[in-house]
C-alpha cells in the first residue's frame, strides 16, 4: 500500500516536472510564444483589410475568422511540441524511461496549450472588439476557445508525433490535422453565432466539452503510440 | 488436414496469387462496366423530373459508395498491419489509398456536373458534399504522410495510425457537418430526398457498383504487386523472377 502510494506520487511528480520543464523552456525562448500570438493577431487583422471595413459584415464573420485563425496558429506551433526534444535526444530518454509515456505526453500537451493556446484565448476578446462583437458574444467566444483550444493541442500532438523529423513536416502536419479540427471549428464558431442569433448555445459548448473529454482520454495514448512508431 | 491460412500473407506467395487473380477481376470489371453503362445509357428510362441528366448517377453513386467503403477497408487493412505486424496488410492499405482518392474525386466531380443542370450551381455546401470533400482531404493526408516517410515500416505504421484516427473521426465529422448544415442552410436545395427509382435504373446502378468493386480489386492487386516488388527487391525470390524474365 505504502509502495503504491509512493509510486503514485512519483507519477504525479513526473507529470508536474515535465510541465514545469516545458514552461521553463518556453520562458527562456519567449519569442516562440510571441510569434504564435502575433500570427494569430495578424491573420485576424488581415480580414477587414481584404473584405472591407463594413461593420455588419465583419460582425457576422468574426466568430469564423477568429476560430480559423486560432486553428492555424495552434497548428503552426505544433512542430515545436516534440522537435527540440527529438533533436537533443531527450525524447528517446523519455521513451525508454519506466514512466508512463501517455502521461508524459499529456504533460507536454498541457504545457503546449498553456504556452500557445491560452494566450490566444486571452487575446481573443481584443480581436473580437475590433470586429464589434457585443460583450456577451465576446464572452461565449472566450469560453468556446477555452474549451476548444486544448482539443486542438491534444489532436495536434498526434500529427506532430507522426511527422517527427520528416522533411516538410510543417506543411504535412497541416494536411493531417486540419481535417480533424473541423468539428471543433464548426461548434466553436457555431456557439458564438448561435449566441449572436439569440439561440441557445449551450449544446455547442457541451459538444466541444465532449470532444475535449474524449480526446483527453484517447489522444495521449495515440500520440505515445505514434512517438514509438516515429522513433523506432 | 490443417489449412495454412497464412500461406498467402507472405508477400512472395501472394505475389503469384495476385498475378493469377488480376485478369479475372479485370475481365469481370470490363464485362460489368459494359453491361452497366449499356443499361444506364440505353435501356433505363428517361427520368420524368430530371430528364437525361440523371444518367450520371450510374457513375456518381458507385463512385461515392466506393470512396467511403474503400476508406474503411483501407483502415481495416492498416489496423491488421499494426495489430499483427503483417507486412502484406500494410501494403494493401497503401495500395487502396490512391484508388479511394480517385473515387472520391470522381464522386465530387460527377456530383458537380450533375449539380449544375439540377440545382443551377456547381457546388453547394451540403452536408454530403462537404463530408465527401473532407474525405478527400483525409485520403490526401494518408498518402502524403506515407510519401514523406522513407522507411517503409515506419510509413506503414504511421499511415495506419492516421487511417485509424481518420476512420474514428469520419462519423464525428459527418454529423458535425450535417448539423452545421442544418443550422446554416436557408432556402437551398435538398439532396436528401431520394426519389423512387425505376427498377432498371436500380439494376444499372447496382451493376455499376459491382463493376467498380471488380475494377478496384484488380487495380489494387496490380498496385500491391508493384509495392511487393519494390519492397522485396533485395530478396532472392525477386531476383529469381527477374532471371526468369517474369517480372
Amino acid at each position: 500500500m505504502h509502495h503504491r502510494l509512493l509510486n503514485c506520487n512519483y507519477f504525479d511528480a513526473m507529470f508536474l516536472w515535465i510541465i514545469k520543464r516545458d514552461l521553463l523552456l518556453a520562458v527562456r525562448r519567449r519569442s516562440d510564444v510571441l510569434i504564435t500570438l502575433f500570427f494569430f493577431v495578424i491573420v485576424v487583422s488581415l480580414f477587414p483589410l481584404s473584405v472591407g471595413p463594413e461593420m455588419n459584415l465583419l460582425r457576422t464573420m468574426a466568430p469564423g475568422v477568429v476560430w480559423v485563425a486560432a486553428l492555424l496558429a495552434s497548428m503552426l506551433s505544433l512542430n515545436r511540441m516534440f522537435s527540440s526534444d527529438y533533436q537533443d535526444g531527450t525524447l528517446e530518454q523519455m521513451l525508454i524511461s519506466p514512466q508512463s509515456l501517455p502521461l508524459l505526453v499529456l504533460g507536454k500537451t498541457l504545457a503546449h496549450w498553456l504556452v500557445t493556446g491560452l494566450p490566444l484565448v486571452l487575446m481573443a476578446p481584443v480581436l473580437g472588439i475590433q470586429y464589434d462583437l457585443p460583450s456577451d458574444a465576446l464572452f461565449v467566444l472566450v469560453i468556446s476557445l477555452l474549451i476548444g483550444t486544448p482539443v486542438l493541442s491534444l489532436i495536434g500532438a498526434i500529427g506532430a508525433a507522426l511527422t517527427l523529423g520528416l522533411r516538410g513536416g510543417g506543411v504535412l502536419v497541416s494536411l493531417l490535422v486540419l481535417p480533424l479540427y473541423i468539428p471543433i471549428l464548426i461548434f466553436g464558431s457555431g456557439a458564438v453565432e448561435a449566441n449572436m442569433a439569440g439561440v441557445d448555445f449551450a449544446a455547442h459548448l457541451s459538444l466541444i466539452g465532449a470532444f475535449f473529454f474524449v480526446s483527453l482520454v484517447f489522444a495521449p495514448w495515440v500520440t505515445a503510440w505514434s512517438l514509438r512508431v516515429s522513433l523506432e | 488436414m490443417a489449412i495454412n491460412w497464412f500461406k498467402y500473407s507472405s508477400p512472395a506467395s501472394f505475389y503469384s496469387l495476385a498475378g493469377k487473380m488480376i485478369p479475372l477481376f479485370a475481365a469481370a470489371a470490363v464485362i460489368l462496366l459494359i453491361m452497366g453503362l449499356y443499361i444506364g445509357f440505353f435501356i433505363a428510362p428517361t427520368d420524368f423530373q430530371q430528364g437525361e441528366a440523371y444518367r450520371i448517377i450510374f457513375i456518381h453513386v458507385p463512385a461515392a459508395w466506393m470512396s467511403m467503403f474503400l476508406y474503411v477497408v483501407m483502415a481495416c487493412w492498416a489496423g491488421f498491419g499494426l495489430a499483427f505486424n503483417t507486412r502484406l496488410s500494410s501494403m494493401m492499405a497503401t495500395a487502396i489509398a490512391p484508388t479511394g482518392a480517385m473515387f472520391t474525386f470522381l464522386a465530387l466531380w460527377t456530383g458537380s456536373l450533375w449539380g449544375k443542370p439540377m440545382w443551377g450551381t456547381w457546388w453547394v455546401w451540403d452536408a454530403r458534399l462537404t463530408s465527401e470533400l473532407i474525405l478527400l482531404f483525409l485520403y490526401i493526408g494518408f498518402m502524403s504522410l506515407q510519401a514523406a516517410i522513407d522507411d517503409p515500416r515506419r510509413a506503414d505504421k504511421a499511415g495506419a495510425i492516421i487511417a485509424l484516427v481518420g476512420v474514428v473521426n469520419i462519423p464525428i465529422i459527418y454529423f458535425s457537418v450535417q448539423w452545421w448544415n442544418t443550422l446554416h442552410q436557408g432556402a437551398s436545395v435538398s439532396v436528401n430526398q431520394a426519389p423512387a427509382m425505376a427498377s432498371t435504373m436500380l439494376m444499372g446502378m447496382l451493376i455499376m457498383v459491382f463493376a467498380s468493386w471488380m475494377y478496384s480489386i484488380a487495380v489494387i492487386l496490380k498496385r500491391v504487386r508493384i509495392i511487393i516488388l519494390e519492397r522485396e527487391s533485395h530478396t532472392t525470390w525477386v531476383a529469381e523472377l527477374q532471371k526468369d524474365g517474369v517480372a
